[in-house]
C-alpha cells in the first residue's frame, strides 16, 4: 500500500513538473469553453437593427419600445434616407431594417391594415431567417394585443415554446459537449502517453523487473488521470456558470457520479491505447485519431445522431461519450434525476468494466 | 546461481535469429561476463534472465527459480540495470533511490550500507535531476537503484557502455566490493579490456556463445605462438605481411601487428620484410589478449 502511494506520489510529482502538458491539461477546458462559448457562437443576442420611422404615431412608437424591450435587438440609429440604410448593410453594421410608412397608424385604424418593411442582412442566412423570425413574432405579439382589445373573432394561435433553452443559446447544447470531449481525449491521451513514457524511456523494465504488481502500476497511473480529469470538470462547470450563465440545474452529486463513471472508461481506453503504442508519439496519435474524430461526429452535439445513416446511427451506441452527452444534457439542463439516466448510467458502467478488464488483461507483463 | 539450458530465441516470427542455443551457468558468488559486439545478443539474454521475454525454446533458472514460471519470486530477488539509462529523468538523484527503494519494499535507511559507498559519490547531486547528470554518475545512481533492495543476483547490462575512463574503473571497483559481499553479478559489456575484472568470461557473437572459461585459461587455449611484429610504415607492413606466405592471421593492433603462422616461428618473414624495404623491424613472442583470442575463435580457420 506504501508502496502504492508512493508511486501515486511520483506520477503527480512527474505532472507537475512537465509544464506543457499541465498547459494541455488545464489549458484544453478553458480554451475549448472559450472558442466554443464566444467565438464560436452562432445564436442571436442584441443583433444590431436599424428602425426608420416615416410615421412617427403613437402606434409605431408603442411598437418600436417593444423591439427596444427586447434582448434579441439593439436599435442602433434611427436612419431616415433609403441610401443611408443600404450603406448600414454594406458596411455589415447592421442585420436588420424596419421600416414604418408615413399614416401608419392612420392606415391601421381606417382600413384595419397596415405593413412594415423588414429588410434583412441575408449574406448569413441562418442568422437574417432566425432575426425575422424573432421580429415577425414581436409586430405579432403586439397584433395580438390590438386585436383583443378590439374584441376580434377567436384565433388559434400557435404559442411555441422552447424547452430547456427559450433563448435558442448555443451553450446549453455545447456545454455537455464540451465536457465529454474534454474529459474524453485528457483521459485517453494523458494515459496512454504516462504509460508508453515510461516504456519509451525504458523505465518499464525495471518497474516489471520488481515486486510491484502490474495492477498497481495500472491503478498508480490512473488515479492522478482521475484526480486531474474530476478537476477538470468543475473548472468546466464553473467557467459555464461564471461565464456562460449556465448552472447545473439537477444534482451535482449525479452528474460528478457519471462523470467518474465516463471518466474511467476513458482511462481504460487510454490503457488499451497505451498497449499497442511504443512511442510517445504514437500513443498521442492514437488517441486523437482514435479518439477525436469519432468523440466529435458520433457524441450528438456536432451533428444529430437521428439524422445519421443507419449504420452510424448503430456505430454510435459503443461511443461513450454519446451516452455521457445524453446524461449531462438529462442532468444538467433539465434537471432530471437518477431515475430518468439509469439506463445511460448503466451502459456506461458497463463499457468501463468491460474495457478496464480487458486493458487489465491486455497488459504486458514482460517486454514482448 | 544462473543456469541456462539451450535457450533459442528469435524475432521478426523467427526471421532474426538472436540466440542460437546457449546453454552456460555462473557460481554463487561469481562475477561473471559476457563479453560481446553490439548485437551479439547479450541484451535479449539479460531480458530473459529477468523475466522479461520468453525463449522460444530452452530453460533457464535464476535462484534456482524458473524464469517462466517463477518468474514473480525471481523480480522479488534480482536487481537488474538495463543497457539505456532507466531512471526518472524528471526526479532528482534522490527521489529516484527513495522511490525504488520503496517500490522494492525497502527503505534507503535498511540497505544504505551496500550503496553508501556509491551513493557518497553522487549524494552532492542529490537534488539535480536524474536527466541532468553525466554518463558516469547516472551509472551509479543506476547501480544504486539496482542494489537498494540487497538482490541476490545482479544484472547488469553494459554497464560501463559510454562512460569515461575513470568512471569505468571505479565502476568495476565497486563490482568487485559488491561480489566480496556475496552478491553474484552478470554483467555485460562490449569492452574487451574489462575481461580481465571478471571471474569468468564468456564470449559471446551473433547468438552464439563462443568460449567459456577464466581469462587465463582461455589465453591458454590460443592454439598457436602470436607474435608482435613492427616497423616504421605500419600501413604498408600490414600488406606485406599478408601477403607473406606463411603467415596464419595478421591484424593492426595499436602501433603493431599480431601475426600468427601455419608452421610456427618462421624467421624468415623478417628477411622478406628487409628485402620489402622496411625499416626498423622488430618481431617479438607475445602472450595473446582477449582480443586475439575472440578474433581468433571468430575464425577458427585462420
Amino acid at each position: 500500500m506504501k508502496q502504492l502511494i508512493v508511486f501515486i506520489k511520483k506520477e503527480f510529482l512527474q505532472v507537475f513538473r512537465d509544464k506543457s502538458t499541465l498547459l494541455l491539461l488545464f489549458g484544453l477546458p478553458i480554451a475549448q469553453i472559450v472558442l466554443f462559448g464566444f467565438a464560436l457562437s452562432n445564436e442571436i443576442k442584441d443583433s444590431k437593427i436599424v428602425v426608420a420611422d416615416y410615421a412617427k404615431d403613437a402606434v409605431t412608437a408603442q411598437i418600436i419600445n417593444k423591439i427596444a424591450s427586447s434582448k434579441y435587438f439593439d436599435i442602433e440609429r434611427t436612419l431616415q434616407s433609403a441610401d443611408q440604410l443600404q450603406t448600414a448593410f454594406k458596411k455589415g453594421a447592421i442585420k436588420l431594417a424596419v421600416i414604418f410608412p408615413v399614416n401608419f397608424a392612420h392606415d391601421l385604424e381606417h382600413t384595419n391594415k397596415a405593413s412594415i418593411q423588414i429588410i434583412a442582412d441575408a449574406s448569413d442566412p441562418n442568422t437574417a431567417t432566425a432575426v425575422t423570425a424573432y421580429m415577425t413574432q414581436i409586430i405579432n405579439d403586439y397584433n395580438m394585443q390590438l386585436g383583443r382589445g378590439a374584441g376580434l373573432p377567436l384565433q388559434i394561435v400557435p404559442e411555441v415554446q422552447m424547452l430547456y433553452n427559450p433563448g435558442l443559446q448555443g451553450a446549453p447544447n455545447f456545454v455537455p459537449g464540451v465536457m465529454a470531449l474534454v474529459l474524453m481525449l485528457v483521459c485517453t491521451m494523458m494515459t496512454s502517453v504516462a504509460i508508453v513514457k515510461e516504456k519509451e524511456l525504458g523505465t518499464m523494465e525495471v518497474l516489471l523487473v520488481s515486486p510491484f504488481k502490474p495492477l498497481y502500476i495500472i491503478i498508480a497511473k490512473l488515479t492522478p488521470n482521475l484526480i486531474i480529469s474530476i478537476l477538470n470538470l468543475f473548472i468546466i462547470l464553473i467557467l459555464s456558470s461564471i461565464f456562460l450563465d449556465l448552472q447545473v440545474r439537477g444534482s451535482i452529486l449525479l452528474l460528478t457520479i457519471a462523470s467518474t463513471i465516463f471518466i474511467l472508461t476513458s482511462l481504460s481506453i487510454g490503457l488499451l491505447l497505451s498497449i499497442g503504442a511504443n512511442t510517445q508519439q504514437g500513443a498521442m496519435t492514437n488517441s486523437l485519431m482514435g479518439m477525436m474524430l469519432p468523440t466529435l461526429l458520433l457524441t450528438g452535439f456536432m451533428f444529430p445522431i437521428e439524422n445519421m445513416p443507419l449504420a452510424l446511427q448503430w456505430l454510435s451506441n459503443i461511443v461513450p461519450s454519446r451516452w455521457y452527452f445524453i446524461i449531462v444534457k438529462k442532468v444538467m439542463l433539465k434537471g432530471l434525476g437518477f431515475t430518468s439516466v439509469w439506463k445511460e448510467v448503466l451502459i456506461l458502467a458497463s463499457m468501463c468494466i468491460f474495457l478496464f478488464t480487458i486493458s487489465l488483461r491486455k497488459f504486458k507483463i514482460r517486454l514482448q | 546461481m544462473i543456469e541456462l539450458n539451450h535457450i533459442k530465441k528469435t524475432y521478426s516470427k523467427g526471421l532474426v535469429t538472436a540466440l542460437k542455443d546457449i546453454s552456460f551457468s555462473v557460481n554463487h558468488g561469481e562475477l561473471f561476463g559476457l563479453i560481446g559486439p553490439d548485437g551479439a545478443g547479450k541484451t535479449t539474454l539479460f531480458r530473459i534472465l529477468t523475466t522479461l521475454l520468453l525463449a522460444d525454446d530452452g530453460t533457464a533458472t535464476v535462484n534456482g527459480l524458473d524464469v517462466v514460471n517463477d518468474y514473480k519470486q525471481i523480480r522479488n530477488c534480482v536487481g537488474y540495470m538495463p543497457g539505456k539509462f532507466s531512471l526518472y529523468q524528471d526526479l532528482t538523484v534522490e527521489e529516484n533511490l527513495h522511490f525504488f527503494a520503496t517500490i522494492f519494499g525497502t527503505t534507503i535507511k535498511e540497505n544504505y550500507t551496500l550503496v553508501k559507498e556509491i551513493y557518497q559519490q553522487i549524494e552532492p547531486f542529490k537534488d539535480r535531476m536524474a536527466g541532468k547528470l553525466s554518463g558516469g554518475m547516472k551509472q551509479k545512481l543506476g547501480l544504486c537503484c539496482a542494489l537498494i533492495h540487497k538482490p541476490d543476483v545482479l544484472f547488469l547490462d553494459e554497464p560501463t557502455t559510454g562512460v569515461d575512463v575513470v568512471s569505468r574503473r571505479e565502476f568495476w571497483e565497486m563490482l568487485r566490493k559488491l561480489k566480496k559481499q556475496g552478491i553474484t553479478i552478470l554483467v555485460s559489456t562490449p569492452y574487451m579490456d574489462e575481461a580481465n575484472l571478471c571471474d569468468r568470461i564468456a564470449l559471446i557473437q551473433k547468438g552464439e556463445i563462443l568460449s567459456i572459461d577464466t581469462l587465463a585459461k582461455i589465453i591458454e587455449s590460443f592454439p598457436k605462438d602470436l607474435y608482435a611484429i613492427k616497423s616504421a610504415n605500419i600501413f604498408k607492413l600490414l600488406q606485406d605481411v599478408r601477403s607473406y606466405p606463411g603467415v596464419g592471421s595478421c591484424f593492426a593492433f595499436g602501433d603493431a601487428l599480431h601475426v600468427t603462422f601455419n608452421n610456427s616461428s618462421d624467421k624468415d618473414v623478417i628477411k622478406y620484410l628487409h628485402s620489402k624495404d622496411h625499416t626498423d623491424v622488430s618481431m617479438k613472442l607475445i602472450t595473446p589478449s582477449i582480443e586475439d583470442c575472440f578474433i581468433h575463435l571468430l575464425s577458427p580457420s585462420i
